[in-house]
């Protein structure tokens, strides 16, 4: 059975564990080849299911594996919020 | 880590990857790529994938529509969907733009680009979203269009290595060893590389690595901020650019609507934070051209560099004074979209000694002279 990590973008553990395969062991890499983490949870369900795999397959702890960047803004917010005032 | 290399290449971006790619695809494959974080770190993970040939300098024009012409075939040949899609350019014009546009038209189609100026309200059949009201007319070029680079690094990079080439991640180039203007090593935190070649393909940093063998590059650095929103149903085919505003903006496969606009008073820096005041002027300018945009999320904000010379042309081809050392930077914001032309000529000059197309308007040495710069800069 597939287990899905990743919703917004359809990513399932095979997906994580195949980058892992090709080499891309930092979360910030399996987010550029996959682009889990990008959707619009912003990776808030995916990031930690992501971190445990990889730990695992890499030996690190999840402390060690490094987060992927975080950008913001935090939570999806609309153009026309920032579009509106003068600078 | 390789202890010697015929080459080695400095920067895992789309130059050092292409230029891989490029090299092990003449045959020469006793390559070494040395990246100091993973693949696509620089501008190369942090750009906009836009691919223009509306240029208004000979060089530019050449080197893009050469790229386009590699571009139409690069799924195929790196066996990866690299989401290339030609849905053309619309380069906004205002007013006072109109008379310089015409003629940069008149350039372009004498060099074979079919770019054409059109009417707002044309402007309005290739994106129906768009409010024409502030806008003179547009130039349009339906060739013109973008790809996902992300694919395109990680395409060269792995045909690169299967075919012998060692791209090393996590390496950091910490100083080059010369003697008498000839290349012997180059040191890493990882250990030391014997080679007599040299690629400079690292970006904003370029000028860094330069320095490491007494080369003064005129490289400046610029922070360039870019959002992505929420991924929405295909409503845009063009990228959509002003030079004016600067700002810049294009609807990815995937759904996302993925822009950013330069500001003409960021001073030169490292700096890669991202900020408010980009995101205020970002939705400003993009919700008068398409107002429908208001209702568009933004999931993130994101900074990268462009790498920028005195006349926005970039730095190609070897370097006087150090022998075998090629500079392949300086792209000053439109380096992705001419890098399969770049990186063929590149390896045509390590190996062939002469590369397909004259690059000598393109070497450091013509900042010795006058200057005439490319004045199609976006952001
Ligand atoms: C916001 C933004 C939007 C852009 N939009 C577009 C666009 O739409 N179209 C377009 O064509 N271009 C665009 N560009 C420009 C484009 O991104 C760059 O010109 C291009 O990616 C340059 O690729 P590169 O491989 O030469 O450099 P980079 O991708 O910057 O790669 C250089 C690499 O060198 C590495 N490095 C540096 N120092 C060292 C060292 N000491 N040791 C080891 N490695 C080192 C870096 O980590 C980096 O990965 C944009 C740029 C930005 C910032």
């Amino acid at each position: 059975m597939t287990e899905m990590v990743c919703r917004c973008e359809d990513i399932t553990k095979e997906d994580i564990l195949k980058a892992i395969d090709q080499g891309y062991t930092t979360l910030d890499e399996i987010k550029h080849v996959l682009r889990c983490g990008m959707g619009p949870c912003q990776g808030r369900t995916c990031i930690p299911l992501i971190t445990r795999v990889v730990a695992r397959e890499t030996g690190k702890s999840a402390a060690e594996v490094s987060r992927p960047t975080t950008r913001p803004p935090l939570q999806p917010l609309s153009l026309s919020l920032f579009a509106g005032d003068e600078e | 880590m390789r202890e010697k290399a015929e080459a080695v290449i400095i920067g895992g971006g789309v130059t050092g990857c292409g230029t891989a790619y490029s090299l092990a695809k003449k045959g020469l494959t006793d390559v070494v790529v040395l990246e100091r974080g993973g693949l696509c770190t620089g501008a190369s993970g942090r750009c906009g994938g836009g691919i223009r040939q509306q240029f208004t300098t000979e060089a530019n024009i050449a080197l893009a529509m050469e790229s386009v012409r590699l571009f139409e075939q690069l799924s195929e040949e790196l066996d990866t969907d690299i989401e290339y899609e030609q849905g053309g350019y619309l380069i906004i014009a205002y007013e006072d733009d109109v008379d310089q546009f015409r003629k940069n038209v008149r350039l372009q189609n004498s060099l074979g680009l079919h770019s054409r100026f059109i009417t707002p309200a044309e402007a309005q059949e290739i994106v129906p979203l768009l409010n024409t009201d502030p806008i003179a007319g547009a130039t349009f070029c339906q060739t013109d269009g973008h790809a996902n680079p992300f694919r395109v690094v990680h395409g060269y990079a792995r045909k690169a290595q299967e075919m012998g080439v060692e791209i090393n991640k996590f390496t950091n180039v910490t100083d080059i060893v010369a003697v008498d203007g000839h290349i012997q090593a180059v040191r890493t935190d990882k250990g030391t590389v014997k080679t007599d070649t040299v690629v400079n393909a690292a970006g904003a940093h370029s000028r860094d690595i330069a320095a490491m063998v007494g080369v003064d590059l005129p490289n400046k650095p610029y922070r360039h901020e870019i959002l992505v929103t929420e991924p929405l149903e295909h409503v845009l085919d063009p990228m959509v650019i002003s030079f004016k505003t600067g700002i810049y903006f294009s609807q990815q496969k995937h759904g996302s609507i993925i822009g950013g606009i330069g500001d003409p008073e960021e001073p030169s820096s490292y700096n890669l934070s991202g900020s408010l005041r980009f995101l205020k002027r970002m939705a400003r300018t993009m919700v008068e051209l398409v107002p429908a945009f208001g209702h568009l999320n933004v999931l993130r904000q994101w900074a990268g560099l462009y790498d920028v010379t005195p006349d926005a042309q970039p730095i190609l081809g070897w370097t006087e004074g150090v022998d075998r050392f090629c500079q392949a930077n300086g792209y000053s914001g439109h380096g992705f979209m001419v890098a399969p032309k770049v990186t063929e000529l590149v390896a045509e000059l390590i190996v062939d000694g002469k590369p397909s197309m004259p690059i000598d308007d393109l070497t450091l040495s013509r900042f010795e002279g006058e200057i005439t710069g490319e004045a199609y800069v976006v952001g």
